[in-house]
Protein backbone atom coordinates (compact mmCIF):
# COMPACT_ATOMS: atom_id res chain seq x y z
CA UNK A 1 0.00 0.00 0.00
CA UNK A 2 1.29 3.73 -0.62
CA UNK A 3 1.73 6.27 2.09
CA UNK A 4 -1.27 8.10 2.60
CA UNK A 5 -1.97 10.89 5.40
CA UNK A 6 -4.75 9.86 7.71
CA UNK A 7 -7.34 12.77 8.80
CA UNK A 8 -10.49 12.20 11.20
CA UNK A 9 -13.30 14.33 10.44
CA UNK A 10 -16.15 15.20 13.36
CA UNK A 11 -18.41 16.64 11.00
CA UNK A 12 -19.65 17.41 7.59
CA UNK A 13 -18.30 20.42 7.75
CA UNK A 14 -15.06 19.21 8.95
CA UNK A 15 -14.83 16.41 6.42
CA UNK A 16 -15.78 19.07 3.44
CA UNK A 17 -12.88 21.36 4.42
CA UNK A 18 -10.78 18.26 4.79
CA UNK A 19 -11.30 17.31 1.00
CA UNK A 20 -11.58 21.01 -0.38
CA UNK A 21 -11.71 20.24 -4.24
CA UNK A 22 -8.76 17.43 -3.78
CA UNK A 23 -9.13 14.41 -6.13
CA UNK A 24 -6.02 12.75 -4.20
CA UNK A 25 -8.54 12.60 -1.48
CA UNK A 26 -10.95 9.92 -0.34
CA UNK A 27 -13.71 9.09 2.33
CA UNK A 28 -13.13 6.70 4.37
CA UNK A 29 -16.17 4.99 6.27
CA UNK A 30 -16.30 1.14 6.46
CA UNK A 31 -12.83 0.42 4.37
CA UNK A 32 -14.52 -2.61 3.14
CA UNK A 33 -13.94 -1.25 -0.47
CA UNK A 34 -11.29 1.57 0.10
CA UNK A 35 -8.88 -0.62 1.90
CA UNK A 36 -8.76 -3.51 -0.28
CA UNK A 37 -8.19 -1.17 -3.35
CA UNK A 38 -5.54 0.23 -1.57
CA UNK A 39 -3.58 -2.95 -1.01
CA UNK A 40 -4.46 -4.10 -4.42
CA UNK A 41 -3.09 -0.42 -5.65
CA UNK A 42 -5.99 0.19 -7.44
CA UNK A 43 -7.05 3.29 -5.50
CA UNK A 44 -3.89 5.28 -4.76
CA UNK A 45 -5.19 8.25 -2.37
CA UNK A 46 -2.64 10.70 -0.95
CA UNK A 47 -4.88 11.48 1.96
CA UNK A 48 -7.72 9.57 3.58
CA UNK A 49 -10.27 11.05 5.70
CA UNK A 50 -11.59 8.94 8.53
CA UNK A 51 -15.79 10.15 8.71
CA UNK A 52 -16.81 7.32 11.17
CA UNK A 53 -17.47 9.99 13.97
CA UNK A 54 -19.53 12.25 11.83
CA UNK A 55 -22.92 11.33 12.67
CA UNK A 56 -25.33 10.41 10.22
CA UNK A 57 -26.45 7.22 12.05
CA UNK A 58 -29.91 7.50 12.21
CA UNK A 59 -32.71 5.54 10.74
CA UNK A 60 -36.11 7.68 10.98
CA UNK A 61 -39.02 5.85 9.77
CA UNK A 62 -42.61 6.98 10.29
CA UNK A 63 -45.70 6.84 8.60
CA UNK A 64 -44.95 7.51 5.10
CA UNK A 65 -41.24 8.32 5.10
CA UNK A 66 -38.05 7.01 5.30
CA UNK A 67 -34.57 8.23 5.86
CA UNK A 68 -31.09 6.55 6.49
CA UNK A 69 -28.45 8.03 7.41
CA UNK A 70 -24.97 7.15 5.40
CA UNK A 71 -23.38 6.46 8.31
CA UNK A 72 -25.84 3.58 9.44
CA UNK A 73 -24.26 -0.14 9.16
CA UNK A 74 -25.63 -2.44 6.94
CA UNK A 75 -26.04 -4.76 9.86
CA UNK A 76 -28.18 -2.21 12.02
CA UNK A 77 -30.62 -1.39 9.26
CA UNK A 78 -30.84 -5.07 8.03
CA UNK A 79 -31.75 -6.19 11.87
CA UNK A 80 -34.71 -3.14 12.47
CA UNK A 81 -37.41 -4.93 12.94
CA UNK A 82 -40.26 -2.79 11.88
CA UNK A 83 -38.16 -2.22 8.41
CA UNK A 84 -37.96 -5.69 7.68
CA UNK A 85 -42.06 -5.77 7.74
CA UNK A 86 -42.86 -2.72 6.21
CA UNK A 87 -40.09 -2.80 3.40
CA UNK A 88 -38.79 -6.31 3.49
CA UNK A 89 -37.02 -6.08 -0.02
CA UNK A 90 -34.64 -3.04 1.94
CA UNK A 91 -33.89 -5.42 4.54
CA UNK A 92 -33.68 -8.62 2.46
CA UNK A 93 -30.89 -6.84 -0.11
CA UNK A 94 -28.88 -5.76 2.93
CA UNK A 95 -29.14 -9.24 4.50
CA UNK A 96 -27.90 -10.79 1.74
CA UNK A 97 -24.91 -9.36 1.32
CA UNK A 98 -21.30 -9.58 1.88
CA UNK A 99 -20.51 -11.57 5.05
CA UNK A 100 -21.67 -10.59 8.34
CA UNK A 101 -18.20 -9.25 9.68
CA UNK A 102 -18.33 -6.55 6.75
CA UNK A 103 -22.13 -5.87 6.96
CA UNK A 104 -20.91 -4.55 10.36
CA UNK A 105 -18.19 -2.42 9.07
CA UNK A 106 -19.37 -1.57 6.17
CA UNK A 107 -22.12 1.63 5.80
CA UNK A 108 -24.96 2.87 3.87
CA UNK A 109 -23.04 5.22 1.99
CA UNK A 110 -20.30 3.46 1.14
CA UNK A 111 -21.75 0.63 0.11
CA UNK A 112 -23.55 2.24 -2.62
CA UNK A 113 -20.30 3.99 -3.65
CA UNK A 114 -18.84 -0.09 -3.94
CA UNK A 115 -16.86 -0.57 -6.61
CA UNK A 116 -17.34 -3.10 -9.15
CA UNK A 117 -15.65 -6.83 -9.10
CA UNK A 118 -14.63 -6.70 -12.43
CA UNK A 119 -11.24 -8.70 -11.96
CA UNK A 120 -9.72 -6.96 -14.77
CA UNK A 121 -10.13 -3.24 -12.95
CA UNK A 122 -9.17 -5.36 -9.57
CA UNK A 123 -5.79 -6.96 -11.04
CA UNK A 124 -3.64 -3.84 -11.92
CA UNK A 125 -1.25 -6.09 -13.94
CA UNK A 126 -3.81 -6.03 -16.19
CA UNK A 127 -2.76 -3.29 -18.14
CA UNK A 128 -6.23 -2.16 -19.79
CA UNK A 129 -9.05 -1.05 -18.02
CA UNK A 130 -10.80 1.80 -18.79
CA UNK A 131 -12.59 2.40 -15.32
CA UNK A 132 -9.11 2.43 -13.67
CA UNK A 133 -7.05 3.63 -16.61
CA UNK A 134 -8.89 5.55 -19.26
CA UNK A 135 -8.28 5.17 -22.60
CA UNK A 136 -6.50 1.97 -21.89
CA UNK A 137 -9.05 -0.19 -23.81
CA UNK A 138 -11.14 -2.98 -21.89
CA UNK A 139 -9.92 -6.97 -21.01
CA UNK A 140 -13.24 -7.86 -20.45
CA UNK A 141 -14.33 -7.69 -23.74
CA UNK A 142 -12.24 -10.26 -24.84
CA UNK A 143 -11.92 -12.02 -21.36
CA UNK A 144 -13.34 -14.01 -19.22
CA UNK A 145 -16.50 -12.01 -18.67
CA UNK A 146 -18.68 -14.55 -17.00
CA UNK A 147 -19.83 -11.99 -14.09
CA UNK A 148 -19.84 -9.20 -16.86
CA UNK A 149 -22.63 -7.23 -17.71
CA UNK A 150 -25.26 -7.80 -20.00
CA UNK A 151 -27.32 -4.75 -19.40
CA UNK A 152 -26.13 -0.73 -19.87
CA UNK A 153 -22.80 -2.03 -20.82
CA UNK A 154 -20.89 -0.07 -23.39
CA UNK A 155 -17.53 -0.88 -25.62
CA UNK A 156 -15.57 0.90 -23.21
CA UNK A 157 -16.51 -1.69 -20.33
CA UNK A 158 -18.90 -4.04 -19.36
CA UNK A 159 -18.57 -4.32 -15.70
CA UNK A 160 -20.85 -5.06 -13.27
CA UNK A 161 -22.22 -3.26 -10.95
CA UNK A 162 -21.71 -5.44 -7.48
CA UNK A 163 -24.26 -4.17 -4.97
CA UNK A 164 -27.79 -5.40 -3.78
CA UNK A 165 -29.35 -2.21 -1.33
CA UNK A 166 -28.56 0.26 -4.17
CA UNK A 167 -31.12 -2.24 -5.81
CA UNK A 168 -33.55 -1.94 -3.38
CA UNK A 169 -33.36 2.33 -3.32
CA UNK A 170 -33.83 2.75 -6.86
CA UNK A 171 -37.08 0.47 -7.05
CA UNK A 172 -37.98 2.22 -3.90
CA UNK A 173 -37.68 5.64 -5.69
CA UNK A 174 -35.11 6.74 -2.94
CA UNK A 175 -33.63 10.20 -2.90
CA UNK A 176 -29.69 10.43 -2.15
CA UNK A 177 -29.25 13.46 0.48
CA UNK A 178 -25.64 15.17 -0.39
CA UNK A 179 -23.49 17.90 0.84
CA UNK A 180 -20.75 19.70 -0.90
CA UNK A 181 -18.79 23.14 -1.03
CA UNK A 182 -21.57 24.44 -3.22
CA UNK A 183 -24.56 23.74 -0.53
CA UNK A 184 -26.60 20.74 0.25
CA UNK A 185 -28.66 18.44 -2.34
CA UNK A 186 -31.23 16.22 -2.94
CA UNK A 187 -31.28 13.91 -6.42
CA UNK A 188 -33.07 11.07 -7.58
CA UNK A 189 -31.10 7.37 -6.55
CA UNK A 190 -31.45 6.68 -9.86
CA UNK A 191 -29.49 9.74 -10.74
CA UNK A 192 -26.78 8.58 -8.94
CA UNK A 193 -24.53 5.91 -11.01
CA UNK A 194 -24.01 6.74 -14.88
CA UNK A 195 -23.91 4.32 -17.11
CA UNK A 196 -20.40 3.53 -18.18
CA UNK A 197 -20.40 5.24 -22.10
CA UNK A 198 -16.96 6.03 -23.38
CA UNK A 199 -15.96 7.24 -19.44
CA UNK A 200 -16.37 4.60 -17.72
CA UNK A 201 -14.03 5.82 -14.71
CA UNK A 202 -16.51 8.65 -14.05
CA UNK A 203 -19.47 6.15 -12.22
CA UNK A 204 -21.61 8.49 -10.33
CA UNK A 205 -22.38 12.10 -9.99
CA UNK A 206 -21.19 12.66 -6.56
CA UNK A 207 -19.15 15.23 -6.72
CA UNK A 208 -15.44 14.63 -5.36
CA UNK A 209 -15.52 17.57 -2.59
CA UNK A 210 -19.34 15.78 -2.25
CA UNK A 211 -20.18 13.21 0.54
CA UNK A 212 -23.54 11.85 0.93
CA UNK A 213 -25.27 12.22 4.15
CA UNK A 214 -28.53 9.78 3.92
CA UNK A 215 -30.98 8.27 2.23
CA UNK A 216 -34.60 8.98 1.74
CA UNK A 217 -38.24 7.46 0.26
CA UNK A 218 -41.21 7.20 0.63
CA UNK A 219 -42.85 4.75 2.65
CA UNK A 220 -46.32 3.05 1.31
CA UNK A 221 -48.23 0.02 2.77
CA UNK A 222 -47.86 -2.16 -0.12
CA UNK A 223 -43.96 -2.29 -0.16
CA UNK A 224 -45.03 -5.02 2.50
CA UNK A 225 -45.92 -7.35 -0.66
CA UNK A 226 -41.70 -6.71 -1.82
CA UNK A 227 -38.81 -9.10 -1.77
CA UNK A 228 -35.44 -9.01 -2.79
CA UNK A 229 -34.64 -12.62 -4.83
CA UNK A 230 -30.93 -13.44 -5.37
CA UNK A 231 -29.15 -15.72 -7.35
CA UNK A 232 -25.31 -16.43 -6.96
CA UNK A 233 -23.07 -19.48 -7.51
CA UNK A 234 -22.87 -20.40 -3.93
CA UNK A 235 -25.70 -20.11 -1.61
CA UNK A 236 -24.02 -17.53 1.13
CA UNK A 237 -21.74 -14.45 1.06
CA UNK A 238 -21.52 -14.10 -3.27
CA UNK A 239 -22.42 -12.01 -5.40
CA UNK A 240 -25.21 -11.81 -7.61
CA UNK A 241 -25.09 -13.52 -11.11
CA UNK A 242 -28.89 -12.03 -11.16
CA UNK A 243 -30.77 -10.31 -8.70
CA UNK A 244 -34.38 -8.93 -8.72
CA UNK A 245 -35.95 -6.58 -6.01
CA UNK A 246 -39.49 -6.20 -6.59
CA UNK A 247 -42.69 -5.25 -5.04
CA UNK A 248 -46.09 -5.52 -5.92
CA UNK A 249 -49.39 -3.37 -5.11
CA UNK A 250 -52.67 -5.44 -5.72
CA UNK A 251 -55.99 -4.30 -6.21
CA UNK A 252 -58.22 -7.45 -5.77
CA UNK A 253 -56.49 -9.43 -8.95
CA UNK A 254 -55.12 -6.94 -10.89
CA UNK A 255 -51.53 -5.31 -10.51
CA UNK A 256 -52.36 -1.87 -9.40
CA UNK A 257 -48.56 -0.48 -9.72
CA UNK A 258 -44.76 -2.59 -9.53
CA UNK A 259 -41.52 -2.07 -9.05
CA UNK A 260 -38.76 -3.99 -10.33
CA UNK A 261 -35.00 -3.39 -10.14
CA UNK A 262 -32.37 -5.55 -11.18
CA UNK A 263 -28.71 -6.70 -10.25
CA UNK A 264 -25.77 -8.52 -11.10
CA UNK A 265 -26.75 -8.22 -14.69
CA UNK A 266 -26.22 -4.65 -15.41
CA UNK A 267 -23.46 -1.66 -15.26
CA UNK A 268 -25.68 0.18 -12.77
CA UNK A 269 -28.82 -0.28 -10.20
CA UNK A 270 -30.92 -1.05 -12.91
CA UNK A 271 -34.40 -0.01 -12.44
CA UNK A 272 -37.02 -2.01 -15.42
CA UNK A 273 -39.52 0.97 -15.67
CA UNK A 274 -40.90 -0.42 -18.71
CA UNK A 275 -41.43 -4.03 -17.52
CA UNK A 276 -43.58 -2.63 -14.28
CA UNK A 277 -45.89 -0.65 -16.72
CA UNK A 278 -46.68 -3.85 -18.73
CA UNK A 279 -47.46 -5.23 -15.61
CA UNK A 280 -50.45 -2.95 -14.55
CA UNK A 281 -53.69 -3.95 -14.58
CA UNK A 282 -52.75 -7.81 -15.41
CA UNK A 283 -52.83 -10.76 -13.04
CA UNK A 284 -49.85 -11.52 -11.58
CA UNK A 285 -50.14 -14.69 -13.31
CA UNK A 286 -46.82 -16.55 -15.09
CA UNK A 287 -47.58 -15.31 -18.46
CA UNK A 288 -47.55 -12.00 -17.44
CA UNK A 289 -44.86 -11.69 -15.36
CA UNK A 290 -42.66 -13.54 -18.35
CA UNK A 291 -43.92 -10.67 -20.20
CA UNK A 292 -42.12 -8.24 -18.11
CA UNK A 293 -39.10 -10.17 -17.87
CA UNK A 294 -38.80 -10.37 -21.96
CA UNK A 295 -39.06 -6.80 -22.05
CA UNK A 296 -36.74 -6.29 -19.11
CA UNK A 297 -34.30 -7.93 -20.88
CA UNK A 298 -35.15 -7.06 -24.42
CA UNK A 299 -32.09 -4.52 -24.90
CA UNK A 300 -29.63 -7.41 -23.27
CA UNK A 301 -26.66 -7.97 -25.46
CA UNK A 302 -24.55 -10.83 -24.16
CA UNK A 303 -20.62 -11.22 -24.40
CA UNK A 304 -18.82 -14.39 -25.25
CA UNK A 305 -19.39 -16.18 -21.48
CA UNK A 306 -22.81 -14.37 -20.07
CA UNK A 307 -24.83 -15.11 -22.61
CA UNK A 308 -26.94 -17.02 -19.55
CA UNK A 309 -27.41 -14.41 -17.90
CA UNK A 310 -30.48 -12.97 -20.18
CA UNK A 311 -32.33 -16.20 -19.41
CA UNK A 312 -31.36 -16.29 -15.76
CA UNK A 313 -32.04 -12.88 -14.81
CA UNK A 314 -35.71 -13.31 -16.80
CA UNK A 315 -36.10 -16.28 -14.55
CA UNK A 316 -34.91 -13.96 -11.53
CA UNK A 317 -37.97 -11.98 -12.33
CA UNK A 318 -40.39 -14.44 -12.70
CA UNK A 319 -39.80 -16.19 -9.67
CA UNK A 320 -39.83 -13.44 -7.78
CA UNK A 321 -42.61 -11.35 -9.25
CA UNK A 322 -44.82 -14.65 -8.12
CA UNK A 323 -43.45 -15.10 -4.72
CA UNK A 324 -44.43 -11.51 -4.82
CA UNK A 325 -48.18 -11.93 -5.41
CA UNK A 326 -48.34 -14.65 -2.77
CA UNK A 327 -46.96 -12.54 0.26
CA UNK A 328 -49.08 -11.29 2.67
CA UNK A 329 -49.69 -7.56 2.48
CA UNK B 1 6.69 5.27 20.69
CA UNK B 2 6.37 2.05 20.11
CA UNK B 3 5.99 -0.17 23.70
CA UNK B 4 5.97 -3.83 22.55
CA UNK B 5 4.90 -5.90 25.20
CA UNK B 6 6.35 -9.21 25.15
CA UNK B 7 4.11 -12.00 25.02
CA UNK B 8 2.12 -13.21 28.20
CA UNK B 9 4.74 -15.50 29.95
CA UNK B 10 3.10 -16.06 32.86
CA UNK B 11 1.49 -19.98 31.69
CA UNK B 12 4.88 -21.25 31.36
CA UNK B 13 7.72 -19.28 32.13
CA UNK B 14 11.38 -20.26 31.13
CA UNK B 15 10.09 -22.86 28.91
CA UNK B 16 10.79 -22.68 25.03
CA UNK B 17 7.45 -22.22 23.20
CA UNK B 18 6.70 -21.87 19.20
CA UNK B 19 4.44 -19.43 19.69
CA UNK B 20 6.78 -17.27 22.23
CA UNK B 21 9.68 -17.76 19.64
CA UNK B 22 7.69 -16.90 16.89
CA UNK B 23 6.32 -13.80 19.08
CA UNK B 24 9.54 -12.45 19.92
CA UNK B 25 11.06 -12.76 16.18
CA UNK B 26 8.19 -11.00 14.76
CA UNK B 27 8.66 -8.16 17.74
CA UNK B 28 12.23 -7.95 17.45
CA UNK B 29 12.02 -7.63 13.54
CA UNK B 30 9.61 -4.49 13.76
CA UNK B 31 11.61 -2.62 16.31
CA UNK B 32 14.08 -1.10 14.20
CA UNK B 33 11.28 0.48 12.03
CA UNK B 34 9.07 2.16 14.82
CA UNK B 35 12.13 3.35 16.30
CA UNK B 36 13.29 5.31 12.65
CA UNK B 37 9.50 6.08 12.30
CA UNK B 38 9.97 7.67 15.36
CA UNK B 39 13.46 9.35 14.83
CA UNK B 40 12.75 10.78 11.37
CA UNK B 41 9.61 12.69 12.97
CA UNK B 42 11.49 14.24 15.54
CA UNK B 43 14.61 15.21 12.90
CA UNK B 44 11.59 16.82 11.20
CA UNK B 45 11.52 20.43 12.66
CA UNK B 46 8.94 21.89 10.16
CA UNK B 47 5.51 20.71 9.70
CA UNK B 48 5.76 17.85 7.61
CA UNK B 49 3.55 18.15 4.92
CA UNK B 50 1.43 14.56 5.03
CA UNK B 51 1.77 12.76 8.03
CA UNK B 52 2.48 9.41 7.46
CA UNK B 53 2.74 7.77 10.87
CA UNK B 54 0.28 8.21 14.31
CA UNK B 55 0.93 7.55 17.75
CA UNK B 56 -2.61 6.21 18.82
CA UNK B 57 -3.74 4.87 21.88
CA UNK B 58 -5.73 0.47 21.72
CA UNK B 59 -7.62 -0.59 23.89
CA UNK B 60 -7.01 -4.79 23.50
CA UNK B 61 -8.71 -7.45 25.92
CA UNK B 62 -8.99 -4.42 28.63
CA UNK B 63 -5.45 -3.30 28.28
CA UNK B 64 -4.45 0.10 27.13
CA UNK B 65 -1.22 -0.04 24.06
CA UNK B 66 0.49 3.23 23.26
CA UNK B 67 2.05 2.72 19.38
CA UNK B 68 3.62 4.95 16.99
CA UNK B 69 2.14 3.45 13.66
CA UNK B 70 2.29 3.49 10.16
CA UNK B 71 -0.79 5.24 8.88
CA UNK B 72 -1.03 1.91 6.65
CA UNK B 73 -0.84 -0.15 9.53
CA UNK B 74 -4.06 -1.91 9.95
CA UNK B 75 -5.49 -3.58 12.73
CA UNK B 76 -4.24 -7.12 12.28
CA UNK B 77 -0.79 -6.25 11.75
CA UNK B 78 -0.32 -3.65 14.79
CA UNK B 79 -2.49 -6.87 16.63
CA UNK B 80 0.65 -9.61 15.41
CA UNK B 81 3.68 -7.13 14.44
CA UNK B 82 3.73 -4.94 17.30
CA UNK B 83 1.44 -6.43 20.06
CA UNK B 84 2.42 -9.67 19.88
CA UNK B 85 -0.59 -11.09 19.88
CA UNK B 86 -0.68 -13.70 17.43
CA UNK B 87 -4.47 -14.74 17.99
CA UNK B 88 -5.71 -13.46 14.88
CA UNK B 89 -4.71 -15.42 11.76
CA UNK B 90 -3.55 -13.28 8.13
CA UNK B 91 -5.40 -15.69 5.43
CA UNK B 92 -6.26 -13.39 2.87
CA UNK B 93 -5.70 -10.57 3.64
CA UNK B 94 -8.45 -8.67 1.65
CA UNK B 95 -11.52 -9.36 3.78
CA UNK B 96 -12.68 -12.76 2.25
CA UNK B 97 -11.39 -15.45 4.65
CA UNK B 98 -12.61 -14.53 7.96
CA UNK B 99 -9.32 -15.59 9.44
CA UNK B 100 -8.88 -12.04 11.01
CA UNK B 101 -12.14 -11.27 13.08
CA UNK B 102 -11.65 -10.02 15.70
CA UNK B 103 -14.42 -8.11 17.88
CA UNK B 104 -14.69 -4.15 18.15
CA UNK B 105 -17.22 -3.35 20.53
CA UNK B 106 -18.27 -6.63 21.05
CA UNK B 107 -19.04 -7.12 17.38
CA UNK B 108 -17.07 -9.34 14.88
CA UNK B 109 -15.09 -7.37 12.35
CA UNK B 110 -12.16 -7.85 10.17
CA UNK B 111 -9.28 -6.50 11.29
CA UNK B 112 -6.92 -7.02 7.99
CA UNK B 113 -9.81 -4.44 6.31
CA UNK B 114 -9.64 -2.34 9.48
CA UNK B 115 -6.96 0.45 9.99
CA UNK B 116 -5.39 0.58 13.18
CA UNK B 117 -6.24 4.30 13.68
CA UNK B 118 -9.99 3.51 12.94
CA UNK B 119 -9.78 1.11 15.70
CA UNK B 120 -8.74 3.83 18.34
CA UNK B 121 -11.25 4.75 20.65
CA UNK B 122 -12.86 1.27 20.29
CA UNK B 123 -12.88 -1.54 22.67
CA UNK B 124 -10.78 -4.31 20.53
CA UNK B 125 -11.20 -8.45 22.05
CA UNK B 126 -9.39 -10.71 20.35
CA UNK B 127 -9.08 -14.59 20.89
CA UNK B 128 -6.58 -14.23 23.45
CA UNK B 129 -9.11 -12.08 25.31
CA UNK B 130 -11.81 -14.72 25.47
CA UNK B 131 -10.70 -16.90 28.01
CA UNK B 132 -10.72 -16.20 31.95
CA UNK B 133 -7.95 -15.05 33.49
CA UNK B 134 -7.35 -18.37 35.16
CA UNK B 135 -7.33 -19.61 31.49
CA UNK B 136 -10.62 -21.18 32.29
CA UNK B 137 -11.69 -21.76 28.01
CA UNK B 138 -14.87 -19.76 27.22
CA UNK B 139 -17.63 -21.74 26.33
CA UNK B 140 -17.26 -21.47 22.66
CA UNK B 141 -13.50 -22.24 22.96
CA UNK B 142 -14.37 -25.21 25.00
CA UNK B 143 -17.26 -26.68 22.84
CA UNK B 144 -15.22 -26.83 19.72
CA UNK B 145 -12.35 -28.58 21.54
CA UNK B 146 -15.22 -31.13 22.69
CA UNK B 147 -16.61 -30.99 19.41
CA UNK B 148 -13.32 -31.20 17.06
CA UNK B 149 -14.28 -28.00 15.49
CA UNK B 150 -10.65 -27.67 13.22
CA UNK B 151 -7.99 -29.82 11.72
CA UNK B 152 -5.32 -27.64 11.09
CA UNK B 153 -6.58 -24.73 13.28
CA UNK B 154 -5.52 -22.04 11.02
CA UNK B 155 -8.94 -20.69 10.63
CA UNK B 156 -10.05 -21.47 14.20
CA UNK B 157 -9.60 -17.66 16.19
CA UNK B 158 -11.26 -16.04 13.57
CA UNK B 159 -14.15 -19.30 13.42
CA UNK B 160 -14.76 -18.46 17.22
CA UNK B 161 -14.75 -14.86 17.69
CA UNK B 162 -17.67 -14.64 14.90
CA UNK B 163 -19.01 -18.00 17.01
CA UNK B 164 -19.13 -16.03 19.94
CA UNK B 165 -20.51 -13.19 18.19
CA UNK B 166 -23.52 -14.76 16.63
CA UNK B 167 -24.37 -16.66 20.05
CA UNK B 168 -24.23 -13.35 21.56
CA UNK B 169 -26.26 -11.23 18.74
CA UNK B 170 -29.25 -14.38 19.34
CA UNK B 171 -28.43 -15.00 15.27
CA UNK B 172 -27.75 -18.77 16.82
CA UNK B 173 -30.78 -20.02 16.50
CA UNK B 174 -31.60 -22.63 13.33
CA UNK B 175 -28.16 -24.22 11.91
CA UNK B 176 -28.78 -22.62 8.55
CA UNK B 177 -29.03 -19.18 10.81
CA UNK B 178 -25.64 -20.17 12.06
CA UNK B 179 -24.13 -21.27 8.74
CA UNK B 180 -25.62 -17.62 7.14
CA UNK B 181 -23.87 -16.16 10.00
CA UNK B 182 -20.64 -17.77 9.55
CA UNK B 183 -20.42 -17.84 5.96
CA UNK B 184 -17.81 -15.06 6.16
CA UNK B 185 -15.13 -17.81 7.96
CA UNK B 186 -13.66 -19.91 5.28
CA UNK B 187 -12.46 -23.21 6.65
CA UNK B 188 -10.30 -25.13 4.03
CA UNK B 189 -10.40 -28.30 6.30
CA UNK B 190 -13.94 -28.21 6.02
CA UNK B 191 -14.99 -28.66 9.43
CA UNK B 192 -18.26 -26.79 9.34
CA UNK B 193 -20.16 -29.48 10.60
CA UNK B 194 -18.27 -29.77 13.72
CA UNK B 195 -18.26 -25.72 13.97
CA UNK B 196 -22.02 -26.26 13.59
CA UNK B 197 -22.59 -28.62 16.06
CA UNK B 198 -20.00 -26.70 18.84
CA UNK B 199 -22.05 -23.28 18.00
CA UNK B 200 -25.49 -25.14 18.69
CA UNK B 201 -23.69 -26.62 21.98
CA UNK B 202 -22.11 -23.17 23.70
CA UNK B 203 -25.46 -21.89 22.66
CA UNK B 204 -27.00 -24.09 25.41
CA UNK B 205 -24.71 -23.68 27.68
CA UNK B 206 -24.46 -19.97 27.54
CA UNK B 207 -27.89 -20.77 27.73
CA UNK B 208 -29.33 -17.84 25.12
Amino acid sequence: MRPFAYERATSPETALDAIKDDRATAFLAGGTTLIDLMKLDVMRPARVIDINALGATEIELDENRLRLGASVHMADAETHEELRRRIPMLTQSLALAASTQIRHMATLGGNVLQRTRCPYFRDVSWSACNKRAPGSGCAALDGFNRQHAVLGASDACIATYAGDFAQALIALDAAVDMVGSRGRRQIPFSKLHVPPGQTPDVETTLAPDELILGFEMPVEPWLRRSLYLKIRDRESYEFALASAAVALDLDGGAIRQARIALGGVATVPWRAREAEQALIGRAPDEATCQLAADIAFSGARPYQHNGFKAALGRQTIVRALLQAAKMEA
Amino acid sequence: MTRSRPPETSEKTGAFNRRHFLAGTATSAVLPLALSVTRDAAADAAPPAPVASRSLELQINGRTHRLTLDNRTTLLDALREHIGLMGAKKGCDHGQCGACTVHLDGRSVLSCLTLAAVAEGHEITTIEGLAQADGTLHPVQQAFVDHDAFQCGYCTPGQIMSAAACIQSGRAGQDAEIREYMSGNLCRCAAYPNIVAAIRAAKTQLGS
